[in-house]
C-alpha cells in the first residue's frame, strides 16, 4: 500500500470531536459519536456556509446536550475542554439561544434546526427534563404544537391560493413555489395535532394542485395519517429539520409580505419563518420554466451562498517523473533497435500536463500516494495507448462493445471495468463478487507461502514465477459479502477491488490473491456505491445512513464523514484530482464535498427523482448527473450552475461516462439503450455572462434533440455500466434479461 | 400467515387499503375478538406500515437495478427496520394471484408442501448454467449492426444484404469444386455465430439430398453441411433437427440412384451418414430423443421388408449400430432369425449374375457382425458395471478410455445410461410407439444371446468379439462363463483386433496348418480357402476409386467360398486358429507387416466401417476428431 503522509489527514477517533471540525458549519460528526444511528440526522444535517460566531456555539451546546442525553459523558468533558466552555456558560448560552432565535427577521440563516429546538426547550424546560431519554425527534415535532386553530388551514390556504393566482403573471411563478412546502407543513400540522378527518380533507382538496414532480413525496405523505406515523417516518423528518429553501425576488417577495400582513394572516407567516427559507435576489423575478428546471428536490433549492466556495476544479499536474520515463523507454527502444519515432508527440503531451491550470488545487492539497515503478509502467502505457486514441466528435461516433452477463440468475447489481479494460468485475445480488479477465490473459492466484518459500526470488521473472499457474481461470469469483453487492470500483493499479453491499461492509479485496484483506465497518446499513479515488488510496462510500465516508485503505475508520444529505447517498464519484468527491441522493440533489476538510461546496438541485449516475469530465470543470427520471444534468462546477439538461431515456439512468477527450458522454440505462450526447456542443451553447453567474439563474435551451447524436439500442439487457477505453472504444455492461 | 386482503380502490386516495373486516377476520383466525374501533385503527396502521415497508423496499429494487419489487426487496426492508421478515415466498416465479367467485376476495395460493418428501427428493434440479460474459461488438463506428445480440435466434427474418452474400458464396463454396474452398466454408458454418438468420436455408439446401441421389459427391458435401451446422455452438437447430435427421437418414436408408452402379462407394456414404446420425443424437439429444423411436420404427421397417435392396438393409443396420447397441438389441437381435434367412439365401448364390447381390450381402453381414458384436461387448460391460454397484451410467467416459471413446459414434444416446435396466428401457419404447414389434421384446441374458449369435455366425463372432480394446477395463464378470472363456486371449493379445486386416488374414492361412491342436478345427483345408478368397477378391472386386478398400474388401467374403453351413464351419476353423494359436505366434506372424507397425493398435479401435474397409476413412474419422476430410 502507498504510504501517505500522517498530516492534517488524520482523524483519530479522539479527535473527531475537535471544535475546528464543528465550527465548520457541516458538522463533520464521525465515527463513535454519531454511531451510525440515523437519530443524529438532525444534528449533522445543520445547513453549510459560513455561520456568525453565536450560533457556533449554540451548535457546541447543542452538541453537547445531545451528548449528554445519550450518555457520552466521556466526549462531553472532551468537547467542554476542548471548547473551553463552562458548564454554567451552556445553560446561559441556551436561554440566549432562544432568546435570539425568536428575534429572527426575514429568513436569516441564524434561525437554524438547533435553535428551533431550544425555543421549545425554552418553552417547556420541564418537558425536556423529565424526558430526557427521549429521543430529539420528539422535540422536534413538537414545535407544532404550537400553531393553532386547525379548522381554518383550507381558508388560509386558499386565501393564499387566490392571492397568487391574482398577481402579476411575472410573480405568480415565484409565489407559486410556496405552495408546496406550506402545503406538506400545513398537513402536518393536522396529523401531528390528531386533526385527522381534517388532513385528510386538506390533503383532498389540495393535493391535485402541486406539481407532478412532488408526486414521490406526497404518496408518502397521503399515507400518513397518525400522529404515531411521523415518528418513524425519515422523510417527513428531513422535512420537518431542514427548512425549504426557496428563491424569490426582492418584488415578490414584498408583495407576499403585504398580502400577509394585511390580512394578519400569522397561521402562514409562522410556518414561513419557522420552516422555510426565503433566498431574496434582488433583479427580474425568474419566469416559470427557469424555476422548474431548478426545483424538485426534498428541501427546495439550494441557498446561493452555499455554492459560493471556491472549487479548484483543474487537473493536477502529471508528476515530473513522466518525461524522463518516457526517455527512459525512448531509449530502451533504441536499445532494442527501433527508432524513436513516438519523441516529438510524447513532448507534446508532456508540455501539456506540466503547464499549472490556474483552477487546479495545488499539488500537495492533500496527500497522495507516491507513484510506483509499476504506477509509471502504466503511466507510459496510457500515453502510448492515448496516442492511438481516436478523436470523436459527432461525425465520427464510437464504436460499442457490449458485455452481456448471461446466466445472471442471481442478479446483476453492479459493474466495473478496470482503466485499462483488462478486468471487468460484477456484483451479484447473492452476495458474491466476480471477476473476469477480458483479455486472454488468464486470472492467476499468487502461489502459497510454502511453495513461494522455494522460488527463487533473484530471478528476472520472479513476478511471473510467483503466480500460481495451477490456478489459471478465465474468471474468480470473491465471496464474503452477506447481502447483495451495491457497488465496485477497480483501484487505479489494479492490485485491488473494492466492493460495497447492503450487509452494512465495503470490503476490499486482493486481485493477486482474490481473497479479502479488509473489511470496512462503519456505515451499518446497505452501502450504495464506494469508488477508488483516480490516484488510489482514497475511497469514497456512501449509503442508507445518509452519509458519504472517505477511507484511506490503510485506515478501519474512515477519514472523513459528509454529512448533509437528507436521504441515502445513492452515488458517489471523484473528481479527476481526487480533491473533491461527488455524491448523488435519493433527496434529489448532488452534493460536492472538499475532501481536505470535509465541506460541502456544491448543493446542485434540478432532479426530480433519485440520482443513480455521476460522471466528472475528464478537464475536471464539469459534472454530469443521471436520475430516476430518464434525464441527465449537467453542471458547471466553478460556478455551481446547471448548464444543460438531456432528455430522451425512458427510464432510470444507471450509467454515464465522458470520452477520454470528453467531446461525448455516453448514458446508459434500464430502458435498454445507450445514448451519445454532444457534450462539447452542450458545455459551448452556455452563456456564461456575469449575470447569471452571480444570479445561477440559468436560461437553459431546450436542445436535448439536437445534442442526441446516438441511441444504441440493446436486445433486452439494461446497460448497468459504460466505459470508454482508451482509445476510445466504447464498452458497455449488462445482464441479459429474460422476460 | 398469508392474509386475505380486500382492496378497495377509492379514487380520491388512489391506494389500496386493508378494511376493517379483513383485519377482524384476521384476529379471528388467530383467536382474538376485536372490537369494530380497534379493527379501524388497527386497519389503518396496517395500512400504513405496508405502504412504508413497500416505499422502503422500492430502494432495493432499484439498487438491484431491476423493474420488478420481488420479495426479497421486502424483506431486506423489514430486516432493516427491525420487523420480523416473510419467509416461504422468495421463488423467482410470479404467484399466482387468484380472486374468489363470491366476494371480492383475492389470495394467493398457498399449497402445502410436503418438506420430508422435498427434503429427500432425488430429482434434485441440475445446477444452472455458470454465469458468463460474452462480448459482442454491437455498434461499429456508431453505427448499427442489424444482427440481434446474444445466441437466441430470432424466427426467419428478412435476411440483410449481407447475409445473403454470405448464404450464397457458403453454398457455392460447399457444392462447388475446390475442396479446399469447401473446407473453409465448412468451418466457418462450423464457427459463425451470426448464421441463425440463415438456419432455414440451409436446412432447405440440405433437404435437397432426394434431388441429388445420383451424385455421391454432392451427397457428401451435403451431409458435411450437416455436421458443420449441428457442430456450430451458437446456433440452436430446434425444430430444423427434424429436416436435417430426415436428410440423413435418406442418405443411410435409401436405395440412392447412385448405388446401381458398384463402382460407386455409396457405402462409405451410408457409413458417415449414420456416424452423424449417431452424432446429432449424441450433441442434440434433447432436440431428438422424440424421433428416436420413430427411426428405430423406420430402421425396423426398411429391416424387414425383403423386397429392399441390400443396400438399405445395411443402412438399416449400420443406423441401429450408430443409435447404439440398445437398439441393435431391441430391433436387430430379434429380427436378425428372420433376416438370416434371407441373407442365407443370397450368400449361397453362387451364379454369377448373383455376384453383385452376394458381394452386397457380404457388407451387410459384415455390418450385422460388427453390430452385434457391440452389442454383446457393451450388454457384458452394462453387467460388469451393475455387478460392481458403480452402475451410474458413465458410457464412454471411464476406465478403457480410448477405445471406449473412440467407438463413441456407435454408443447409444446420452438419454440412455449404460447401466439403465432392460426394463426400464423398454418401458421407454413402449411409450414412444405404440405397437411396436418390440413391446413384447423381453430382455435375453447374455450368454443366451451369445450362444444364439453363436449360431449365426459361428467362431467369426467368437473372434472377432474377444479382440479389440477390453472395453471397461473390467473383465466379464463370472457368472457369464462362456464369455470370459472367450476373452481370455484377447486380454493376452491386444493386437489379435489386427485379424481383422486382410494382409493378416492371409498370413493366418498360411499359418493355419500349424493349429493341429485346436480342438474346433475342421476337416477343410484352410489353405484351399485362403486362395479361393484371394482369388474371389482379384476377380470380383473392381478396385474402388480413390478409396484403398479393394485389398480388404475380400475378408468380408472370407467364408464365401465355403457354401452353406459347411462354409460357417470353415471361418470357425479359420478364425479358431487365430483364437487359439496362442496369439502370440498370431502376432509374430504380423509384425513385418509395414502399416500394422507405424500405427498403433488403438487406431483400429473404431469397428463400425471395419465391414468391407477398414482403412483410412475410418482411421481419419477416429483420429481427427471427424475432420473435415473425407476422401471422395
Amino acid at each position: 500500500m502507498a504510504a501517505v503522509q500522517d498530516g492534517p489527514m488524520e482523524l483519530d477517533a479522539e479527535k473527531e470531536t475537535k471544535p475546528e471540525i464543528l465550527s465548520d458549519g457541516t458538522s463533520n460528526l464521525s465515527g463513535n459519536t454519531a454511531s451510525g444511528t440515523l437519530s443524529s440526522s438532525p444534528l449533522t444535517a445543520a445547513p453549510a456556509g459560513g455561520a456568525p460566531k453565536m450560533e457556533d456555539q449554540q451548535t457546541l451546546i447543542a452538541v453537547l446536550q445531545f451528548l449528554k442525553r445519550n450518555k457520552l459523558s466521556e466526549s462531553v468533558e472532551i468537547l467542554r475542554r476542548e471548547a473551553g466552555l463552562g458548564e454554567h456558560q451552556e445553560d446561559s448560552q441556551a436561554t440566549d439561544g432562544s432568546g435570539g432565535g425568536k428575534g429572527d427577521g426575514d429568513g436569516g440563516d441564524a434561525n437554524s434546526l438547533l435553535s428551533r429546538v431550544f425555543i421549545t426547550s425554552a418553552a417547556a424546560p420541564q418537558s425536556m427534563l423529565v424526558k430526557k431519554d427521549q429521543p430529539d425527534v420528539s422535540v422536534v415535532l413538537s414545535a407544532y404544537s404550537q400553531q393553532g386553530d386547525p379548522p381554518l388551514y383550507q381558508v388560509y390556504y386558499s386565501g393564499l391560493k387566490n392571492f397568487i393566482e391574482s398577481v402579476l403573471d411575472c410573480h405568480r411563478a415565484e409565489l407559486s413555489q410556496l405552495f408546496y412546502p406550506l402545503f406538506v407543513h400545513m398537513y402536518l400540522e393536522l396529523v401531528y395535532n390528531n386533526h385527522e378527518t381534517k388532513a385528510k380533507a386538506f390533503f383532498d382538496k389540495f393535493s391535485g394542485d402541486q406539481e407532478c414532480y412532488y408526486q414521490d413525496d406526497l404518496r408518502i405523505l397521503c399515507g400518513l395519517t397518525k400522529k404515531e406515523h411521523l415518528k418513524g417516518n425519515e422523510v417527513l423528518l428531513d422535512f420537518r429539520t431542514s427548512r425549504f429553501v426557496l428563491r424569490i425576488s426582492r418584488d415578490s417577495y414584498q408583495l407576499l409580505k403585504r398580502h400577509l400582513q394585511e390580512r394578519h394572516n400569522n397561521q402562514i407567516w409562522n410556518i414561513i419563518q419557522e420552516h422555510l427559507y426565503i433566498d431574496i435576489f434582488d433583479g427580474m423575478p425568474r419566469s416559470k420554466s427557469q424555476i422548474d428546471s431548478m426545483s424538485g428536490s426534498l428541501a427546495g433549492e439550494a441557498r446561493r451562498e452555499v455554492n459560493k466556495a471556491k472549487v479548484f476544479y483543474g487537473l493536477l499536474k502529471e508528476p515530473e517523473i513522466e518525461v524522463p520515463l518516457d526517455d527512459e523507454d525512448d531509449e530502451a527502444e533504441n536499445e532494442e533497435g527501433k527508432p524513436k519515432k513516438k519523441k516529438t508527440k510524447k513532448d507534446s503531451l508532456g508540455s501539456k500536463s506540466k503547464k499549472q491550470d490556474p483552477n487546479a488545487p495545488q499539488q500537495n492539497r492533500i496527500p497522495l500516494p507516491e507513484l510506483k515503478d509499476s504506477d509509471k509502467l502504466d503511466k507510459i502505457m496510457y500515453m502510448k495507448e492515448s496516442t492511438k486514441r481516436i478523436r470523436l466528435g459527432p461525425e465520427n461516433l464510437p464504436s460499442i462493445c457490449f458485455y452481456t452477463f448471461l446466466n445472471a440468475f442471481q442478479g446483476l447489481t453492479a459493474v466495473d471495468f478496470t482503466d485499462d479494460s483488462s478486468l471487468l468485475a460484477g456484483g451479484f445480488a447473492d452476495s458474491t463478487v466476480r471477476v473476469w479477465s477480458v483479455t486472454p490473459k488468464k486470472l492467476r492466484k499468487v502461489k502459497s507461502t510454502a511453495e513461494l518459500n522455494v522460488i527463487d526470488k533473484e530471478s528476472d521473472d520472479v513476478l511471473e514465477r510467483i503466480m500460481d499457474e495451477k490456478t489459471a481461470s478465465e474468471s474468480k469469483i470473491l465471496h464474503g459479502h452477506s447481502g447483495p453487492v451495491y457497488g465496485v470500483s477497480f483501484s487505479p493499479d489494479r492490485n485491488y477491488l473494492l466492493s460495497s453491499s447492503e450487509d452494512g461492509t465495503v470490503r476490499l479485496w486482493s486481485l493477486q490473491t482474490f481473497t479479502c484483506l479488509v473489511g470496512y465497518k462503519g456505515h451499518n446499513y446497505p452501502v450504495w456505491d464506494t469508488q477508488f479515488s483516480p490516484f488510489g488510496y482514497y475511497f469514497v462510500s456512501g449509503g442508507h445512513d445518509r452519509v458519504a465516508r472517505l477511507w484511506a485503505t490503510d485506515h478501519y475508520q474512515p477519514l472523513r464523514i459528509f454529512a448533509g444529505h437528507l436521504a441515502d447517498v445513492t452515488c458517489t464519484q471523484f473528481h479527476p484530482n481526487s480533491n473533491y468527491v461527488a455524491t448523488g441522493s435519493t433527496d434529489r440533489t448532488v452534493r460536492l464535498w472538499d475532501v481536505l476538510n470535509g465541506n460541502c461546496v456544491r448543493i446542485l438541485t434540478g432532479h426530480k427523482g433519485p440520482i443513480h449516475s455521476l460522471a466528472f469530465s475528464p478537464n475536471g470543470k464539469f459534472l454530469a448527473s443521471g436520475s430516476t427520471d430518464g434525464r441527465v444534468l449537467l453542471w458547471d462546477i466553478g460556478h455551481g450552475l446547471m448548464i444543460g439538461e438531456l432528455k430522451g431515456h425512458t427510464d432510470t439512468i444507471y450509467a454515464l461516462k465522458f470520452s477520454r477527450d470528453g467531446e461525448i458522454l455516453a448514458s446508459g440505462s434500464m430502458d435498454n439503450t445507450v445514448r451519445l450526447w454532444d457534450s462539447m456542443k452542450a458545455f459551448d451553447e452556455v452563456e456564461t455572462d456575469d449575470f447569471t453567474a452571480t444570479t445561477g439563474h440559468i436560461h437553459l435551451p431546450d436542445n436535448s434533440q439536437e445534442l442526441l447524436l446516438g441511441m444504441y439500442h440493446s436486445k433486452s439487457t439494461p446497460v448497468t455500466h459504460l466505459h470508454f477505453t482508451r482509445r476510445n472504444l466504447l464498452l458497455a455492461a449488462g445482464a441479459y434479461n429474460s422476460q | 400467515c398469508q392474509s386475505i386482503v380486500k382492496m378497495t380502490e377509492r379514487e380520491e386516495r388512489r391506494f389500496a387499503e386493508v378494511p376493517r373486516e379483513s383485519i377482524k377476520l384476521m384476529a379471528e383466525s388467530s383467536g382474538v375478538e376485536l372490537s369494530e374501533e380497534v379493527a379501524a385503527l388497527l386497519a389503518e396502521d396496517v395500512c400504513y406500515r405496508l405502504r412504508e415497508a413497500t416505499q422502503n423496499s422500492s430502494q432495493f429494487m432499484r439498487h438491484a437495478k431491476r423493474r420488478k419489487l420481488s420479495v426479497e426487496d421486502l424483506n431486506r426492508a423489514l430486516r432493516w427496520s427491525n420487523t420480523e421478515t416473510i419467509c416461504g415466498y422468495g421463488a423467482q416465479d410470479a404467484l399466482p394471484f387468484r380472486p374468489l367467485k363470491e366476494g371480492e376476495l383475492f389470495f394467493v395460493e398457498d399449497r402445502e408442501i410436503n418438506l420430508v418428501e422435498l427434503a429427500l427428493a432425488t430429482n434434485i434440479p441440475k445446477g444452472c448454467a455458470e454465469t458468463m460474459v460474452r462480448v459482442h461488438v454491437s455498434y461499429l463506428d456508431g453505427k448499427g449492426n442489424l444482427e440481434p445480440q446474444g445466441t437466441v435466434p430470432t424466427a426467419v427474418q428478412s435476411l440483410s444484404e449481407d447475409l445473403l452474400k454470405y448464404y450464397q458464396q457458403i453454398t457455392r463454396a460447399i457444392l462447388g469444386e475446390d475442396p479446399h474452398l469447401m473446407k473453409v466454408a465448412l468451418l466457418d458454418l462450423q464457427s459463425n455465430s451470426k448464421i441463425a438468420a440463415l438456419l432455414p436455408y440451409f436446412v432447405y439446401v440440405i433437404s435437397g439430398v432426394k434431388s441429388v441421389s445420383h451424385d455421391l459427391d454432392q451427397l457428401n458435401r451435403l451431409l458435411h453441411m450437416v455436421k458443420s451446422l449441428v457442430q456450430n455452438p451458437y446456433l440452436y437447430l430446434g425444430s430444423y433437427v427434424r429436416s436435417l435427421v430426415s436428410s440423413v437418414m435418406y442418405c443411410i436408408l435409401e436405395p440412392l440412384a447412385a448405388s446401381i452402379n458398384p463402382l460407386n462407394d455409396h457405402w462409405t456414404l451410408r457409413d458417415y451418414a449414420a456416424l452423424l446420425l449417431s452424432h446429432i443424437f449424441w450433441t442434440h439429444g434433447d432436440l431428438v430423443s422424440g424421433l428416436y423411436h420413430q427411426i428405430l420404427l423406420s430402421l425396423q421397417k426398411v429391416l424387414s421388408d425383403p423386397v429392399r435392396p441390400l443396400c438399405s438393409h445395411y443402412g438399416a443396420v449400420v443406423g441401429l449400430h450408430a443409435l447404439g447397441w440398445k437398439a441393435v438389441e431391441r430391433v436387430l437381435y430379434p429380427h436378425l432369425p428372420a433376416y438370416w434367412a434371407n441373407l442365407q439365401a443370397v450368400l449361397d448364390d453362387y451364379s454369377v449374375s448373383n455376384a453383385q447381390v452376394k458381394a452386397d450381402g457380404h457388407k451387410v453381414y459384415g455390418a450385422i457382425l460388427v453390430a452385434v458384436e457391440r452389442l454383446l461387448k457393451m450388454k457384458a460391460l452394462s453387467l460388469t458395471l451393475a455387478a460392481e454397484g458403480s452402475g451410474a451410467g458413465l458410457p464412454g467416459t471411464t476406465t478403457g478410455a480410448v477405445g471406449f471413446r473412440e467407438n463413441s459414434p456407435g454408443l447409444s444416446p446420452p438419454s440412455e445410461p449404460l447401466s439403465e435396466p432392460p426394463l426400464g428401457i423398454a418401458s421407454h419404447l413402449q411409450a414412444g410407439g405404440a405397437g411396436c414389434p418390440w413391446e413384447e421384446w423381453t430382455p435375453v441374458s447374455l450368454p443366451a444371446m451369445y450362444c444364439e449369435l453363436y449360431s449365426f455366425f459361428g467362431d467369426s463372432l467368437a473372434v472377432r468379439f474377444s479382440t479389440g480394446p477390453p472395453l471397461g477395463g473390467a473383465t466379464p464378470p463370472g457368472p457369464c462363463q462362456p464369455l470370459e472363456g472367450r476373452k481370455e486371449p484377447a486380454s493376452s493379445a491386444p493386437n489379435l483386433e489386427n485379424t481383422r486386416k486382410m494382409p493378416q488374414l492371409t498370413a493366418s492361412m498360411n499359418i493355419s496348418p500349424r493349429q493341429d491342436g485346436s480342438p474346433r478345427m475342421e476337416p477343410q483345408p484352410p489353405s484351399l480357402a485362403a486362395t479361393e478368397t484371394r482369388k474371389t477378391c482379384s476377380v470380383e472386386v473392381p478396385p474402388g476409386p480413390g478409396l484403398g478398400t479393394t485389398d480388404i474388401f475380400p475378408k468380408a467374403r472370407f467364408p464365401l467360398p465355403q457354401a452353406g453351413p459347411p462354409a460357417f464351419s470353415f471361418i470357425i476353423g479359420g478364425r479358431q486358429m487365430g483364437r487359439r494359436c496362442q496369439g502370440r505366434r498370431f502376432q509374430t506372424s504380423f509384425t513385418p507387416t509395414p502399416p500394422l507397425t507405424t500405427h498403433p493398435p488403438r487406431a483400429y479401435a473404431h469397428k463400425l466401417p471395419v465391414i468391407g474397409r477398414v482403412s483410412k476413412p475410418v482411421r481419419r474419422w477416429t483420429c481427427s476428431h471427424y475432420s473435415l476430410h473425407l476422401p471422395l
